[in-house]
């Protein structure tokens, strides 16, 4: 069963336009890779999605038109976001930080806690004192708090060291494997993508050239819309 | 403990103490002191919720304060006089009581916040100043022009109002009272920082954008905290005009607004206790030195002027060491 669907999106910054017509679709339990280059899109249409910024086109969740939605409505019907440089709330501690966020669900500080246990050992240190690593869990966290129903991960594993980016599409792919969550993953390794999500789709230029199961994306697609 | 912790608790016991050092020295006086500078902590309280928690920088918390102080002003009156409030379509008589003097007052202040909070959250920074001042000042000129209540003389009330088992004419009885409410208020405003409310209110100060994605509205957090800061300043306000036994529109106007203001920042802004310090050291300058110099607030804005320099958690900050916040 569809859970997103976004149809021919189209967004500007001011009198630039950034999207052209994007499409795609996320099914209950699925994980969406987005895939493009650099300035394709692909966080624009998260803020859209995410109801962050004005958008045309068609956006349904669960049955429901999101397109009238303020932000803060689009996240309370399931939408859990882990945005790009993390932004945590840097005076609140670790604790703080999840339980600000919670809801009731599956999803507390216990299981936060047992999916990445340096956050459980440093509960009540500030976020700002976290390294890069720990405040990239910690957003993780604090969207899992609020029980989503799609969790989007954009460019989680971002400039992060060999190791603590390890641990980050471990969690992710253990996310996939236990929780039955939709996902809609950003990230820049098609390898560790190609472990994580059931399908792609590629974004250039504003607009989704290409969508299909994630077996399907061949080298030549990759290195026609990719450039690897 | 923790030093901040310490330093409460001395706060605390200061104001315990006081009652029986007035008597050992013979200062009653000291005690009327005391319970002006709780009654302002209580005020200093409300204001530290709306702009310690949710960085509302209101400057017109005197109208919840000038509130509560009519609400209290209007009920007694026509209780003392013997006349309705109103008669139609029902009658409602005045009242002495001050348990529902208190009622009204934080229903009716809260209520005004509310309503002052739908249109001033829509604005932020320097525009929601000027529209939390606009309605201070429009409050202020609309009871200097309400004749039937005092207009600019203001409304005096000839005996304190009563509250069940005490005497409230007993200044320790009524500083007691009055230090009860506020230890009260206090430990709302503990419960609130920790509670899940008071850190997405801390949050939706710091990074709105990130709250709304975790399906939080910062505005609507933000008027919640607006209507509880103003039902605690009203209640404030209430005591403040029984403490008198008058009120007049001075409580509504701008410089009450600043001097609450005031209190918050000396004592520490968002820090628990910081209000209490901040109105007691206000209280206590007031006292020392009102008897010096009729220009006593010379030395209050050179001391305010210190603080905003270096002592950014205020008293409280510069006793317990920074906060986190500051």
């Amino acid at each position: 069963m569809t859970l997103l669907s976004v149809t021919q999106l189209t967004a500007s910054y001011g009198a630039s336009q950034a999207l052209f017509g994007v499409d795609l679709e996320i099914a209950e339990g699925e994980a969406l890779a987005m895939l493009g280059r650099n300035g394709m899109g692909k966080s624009t249409t998260v803020r859209c999605i995410c109801r962050m910024m004005p958008a045309q086109g068609t956006l349904v969740f669960d049955g429901q038109d999101l397109s009238r939605l303020p932000s803060h409505r689009a996240a309370r019907l399931g939408i859990g976001l882990v945005p790009e440089g993390r932004r945590c709330f840097r005076d609140l501690t670790v604790a703080e930080n999840l339980l600000a966020a919670a809801r009731s669900g599956h999803w507390d500080m216990g299981r936060v806690a047992a999916l990445f246990p340096r956050l459980g050992e440093r509960r009540t240190q500030r976020a700002a004192s976290l390294s890069g690593g720990e405040q990239q869990m910690l957003a993780i966290g604090r969207a899992l708090m609020t029980n989503p129903r799609l969790l989007i991960l954009d460019e989680a594993t971002e400039g992060l060291a060999p190791t603590v980016r390890a641990e980050i599409r471990a969690a992710i792919n253990t996310l996939k494997r236990e929780s039955g969550m939709a996902m809609l993953v950003i990230d820049k390794s098609l390898k560790e993508l190609r472990i994580a999500c059931d399908r792609a789709v590629i974004l250039e230029r504003g607009r989704s050239v290409w969508s299909g199961e994630m077996a399907a994306l061949s080298h030549e697609t990759t290195e026609r819309h990719l450039g690897i | 403990m923790s030093r901040e912790g310490l330093v409460n608790a001395a706060l605390l016991l200061a104001l315990v103490a006081v009652p029986g050092w007035a008597l050992w020295a013979d200062a009653p006086f000291t005690i009327t002191l005391a319970t002006r500078a709780v009654i302002f902590a209580l005020a200093a309280v409300g204001l530290n919720i709306a702009l310690g928690m949710g960085g509302l920088v209101s400057l017109g918390h005197a109208v919840f304060f000038g509130i509560g102080g009519y609400a209290m002003g209007i009920l007694a009156s026509h209780a003392q006089n013997y006349t309705p409030l109103m008669e139609w379509p029902f009658e409602i008589a005045g009242t002495k009581s001050m348990p529902v003097i208190w009622l009204v007052a934080v229903l009716a202040s809260g209520l005004a916040a509310l309503l002052i909070g739908l249109l001033s959250l829509r604005t932020s920074g320097v525009y929601f100043i000027m529209i939390t001042l606009a309605f201070g000042q429009m409050m202020y000129f609309f009871a200097i022009s309400w004749p039937a209540y005092g207009g600019e003389d203001g409304l005096s009330i000839y005996v304190r109002n009563g509250f069940p088992g005490l005497n409230t004419l007993d200044p320790i009885q009524f500083y007691g009272l009055c230090f009860g409410l506020l230890c009260l208020v206090l430990v709302l405003h503990a419960r609130l920082m920790r509670s899940p409310f008071g850190l997405a209110l801390n949050a939706a100060r710091q990074v709105p954008e990130r709250v709304r994605a975790v399906g939080l509205d910062p505005v609507r957090l933000q008027l919640v905290a607006l209507v509880i800061s103003g039902a605690i300043t009203g209640l404030a306000g209430a005591l403040f005009a029984d403490l008198n036994r008058f009120v007049s529109p001075t409580m509504l106007s701008w410089q009450m607004s600043g001097e609450i203001m005031v209190f918050v920042i000396i004592g520490g802004v968002a820090r628990l206790f910081g209000p209490v310090a901040g109105a007691g050291f206000y209280v206590l300058l007031e006292h020392l030195l009102g008897g010096v110099s009729e220009y006593w607030q010379i030395f209050l804005g050179l001391f305010l002027l210190l603080v905003v320099l270096f002592g950014k958690g205020g008293l409280v900050g510069v006793l317990a060491g920074r906060a986190r916040h500051d």
